[in-house]
């Protein structure tokens, strides 16, 4: 609403300062990190379930391939991809659709909280779980398997951009995608089945090279098949290129993917955020 | 600072062809607790949720706490509290958490416990959301409703589901609050807790104010005609006077002594209101029926 009183000068006991957007944004950051916490179900099929299948693929798919290249690292950077839409899309999709419907927002808006920091603390908790998805996958590939980590300044940066911008797109993705379910339980629908379909068809679980081109083509529309290229760039050797649908890495195109996702899902957001179900208006 | 927490002044909504309020004016002096009666589908939600600035009205002037809900900000919210309806959903953390947490949004909150204690959750504290009763929930509704320290509090239809013990330690609660000087806007189905908590009351049926008042004297019922009823050789009688007495004492004549079965009746709360309520065709339905029945709890089942 009005960002204005934020900033009015410090005047006597009459008028004190409202709380700021950041500050509150912030604690209500903490607030839903000790809410996640809190839920096992979300902890164990949402947070750790790329690291079960890293740890299940790893193991049995460990020499199926011709390449002098081990299970854990092909897969590794298609699961970092998967863990990090599935902590930004799939947790914001469903539980901003749950608070919707259960007159959790409708409640804030009954406050004096700024709605940014509503999303400011969305944001804290999408980072959050994001940088614990990577730090999971990547402790379990090195620890377990001895997978091969980025080693390389350039890798490393490869890795930090994608990891930002496919972030930052899923998650506006995600709080849109909210709004498109009437029902806690038509938000699985909306939210869950896409993003298993986009698993299996942007070389996730089956390797690109595996599939065919329709199938490719329809994928590279969304955000998964582009994160997951990025971050096999910044995993594998450069030789590995060379499997890639257009035979390179192409960031370039990553980037530019990444990047209007992020743009649409901008414009999406304030467009179709409501604090409030149709049924109470 | 004005006197008076809410003006209303002719506010209309239309929900497609349905004009759900149509034309009401209300006034609540600062400190008061004024209650909002009135059949489902009346309109009293949807003039709450004006006033609230949760829903945007048609015409008709509307100021609470000095300001247009419509289009006030967050300091204005933080004077005004609101405890919903039904169950919403809460972070999934203990009680004093939630408590703090909520306080937080506000630029001179309660101390968290105190509210807590306020509340009668002083024992939950530490209890998760999870493991706590309907009524217990609902106090922690209204911790988080007043640790702002609002100087205006909408409690909407706060007891329902509650047990009758509940509900009367509710009351006490909101007791509490309306002396410390918050001022009280109530919606509720219960004609008993209407009489319980408020100073005034204002019936409203089909979008329109039927009546206002005190629950003492809410359409005409303190004059209102008594019904003195009797049994003559085995048959009810029944005769309805603006002179209860007088009758009394020409029956204690008649009857040379005690009157058999005699009964003198004033209507109740939910009778007026009931009366109020009812359409202009069947008017006085509710007075015409049997006088004798205490207050039943028909009329909000």
């Amino acid at each position: 609403m009005s960002t204005a009183t934020e900033h009015t000068p410090p005047s006597p006991a009459a008028s004190v300062r409202l709380p700021g957007a950041l500050r509150v944004g912030l604690s209500r950051g903490w607030l839903e990190i000790r809410e996640f916490a809190h839920e096992w179900e979300s902890v164990i099929f949402t947070f750790s379930l790329p690291s079960l299948i890293l740890v299940m693929f790893s193991s049995v798919f460990d020499g199926m391939f011709g390449t002098d290249v081990a299970a854990v690292d092909y897969y590794l950077p298609g699961l970092v991809a998967m863990g990090l839409m599935s902590v930004s899309f799939q947790t914001l999709g469903t539980t901003v659709a749950n608070e919707r419907e259960r007159g959790g927002l409708r409640r804030l808006r009954g406050t004096p909280m700024p709605p940014s920091a509503y999303f400011v603390g969305k944001t804290v908790l999408v980072l959050f779980l994001a940088l614990g998805q990577v730090a999971l996958l990547l402790g379990v590939a090195a620890l377990a398997f001895d997978a091969r980590l980025p080693d390389d300044p350039a890798s490393w940066a490869t890795l930090a951009w994608v990891f930002a911008l496919g972030t930052v797109a899923c998650s506006l993705l995600g709080i849109a995608v909210s709004s498109l379910a009437r029902s806690v339980r038509s938000a699985s629908g909306v939210v869950v089945l896409p993003f298993l379909v986009l698993q299996f068809v942007s070389g996730i679980f089956v390797p690109v090279a595996a599939l065919p081109d329709r199938v490719l083509d329809a994928a590279s529309l969304f955000p998964l098949l582009w994160m997951a290229q990025g971050l096999r760039a910044a995993f594998l050797p450069a030789g590995m290129a060379a499997l890639e649908h257009g035979g390179s890495w192409d960031l370039p195109s990553v980037a530019l993917a990444l990047g209007a996702w992020c743009v649409v899902g901008l414009a999406l957001v304030p467009l179709t955020f409501r604090w409030r179900t149709r049924k109470d208006g | 600072m004005s006197e008076t927490a809410i003006e209303v002044h002719d506010l209309r909504k239309r929900y497609g062809g349905n004009e759900a309020v149509a034309g009401i004016d209300l006034s609540v002096p600062r400190g008061e607790v004024f209650a909002l009666l009135g059949p489902n589908g009346a309109g009293k939600s949807t003039t709450v949720e004006i006033l609230e600035g949760f829903r945007r009205r048609d015409d008709g002037t509307v100021r609470v706490l000095g300001a247009d809900p419509g289009t006030a900000g967050r300091r204005w919210r933080s004077r005004v509290g609101v405890v919903w309806q039904g169950e919403t959903m809460l972070p999934q953390l203990t009680v004093r958490e939630v408590v703090r947490h909520f306080a937080g949004y506000h630029p001179l909150p309660h101390d968290p416990d105190t509210v807590i204690d306020l509340v009668g959750l002083g024992g939950r504290a530490r209890a998760r959301v999870t493991s706590l009763s309907g009524g217990q929930r609902r106090r922690l509704d209204v911790a988080l409703g007043i640790v702002g320290g609002p100087e205006l509090l909408f409690l909407d239809e706060p007891t329902t589901g509650f047990d009758p013990r509940a509900r009367r330690d509710f009351w006490e609660m909101v007791g509490g609050l309306s002396r410390g000087g918050t001022t009280i806007v109530l919606t509720t189905h219960y004609l008993e807790e209407a009489e319980a908590l408020a100073d005034r009351v204002c019936v409203i049926a089909r979008g329109r104010v039927r009546a206002q008042g005190s629950p003492s004297t809410l359409g005409g019922r303190a004059s209102a005609r008594a019904t003195v009823s009797w049994t003559d050789g085995g048959e009810r009688r029944e005769t309805r006077t603006d002179e209860p007495t007088r009758v009394v004492g020409e029956l204690a004549t008649l009857f040379s002594g005690e009157v058999p079965e005699l009964s003198v009746h004033r209507p109740t709360l939910e009778e007026v209101y009931l009366d109020l309520i009812s359409d202009e065709g069947d008017g006085g339905g509710a007075l015409d029926r049997d006088g004798g029945r205490s207050a039943g709890r028909r009329a909000s089942a």
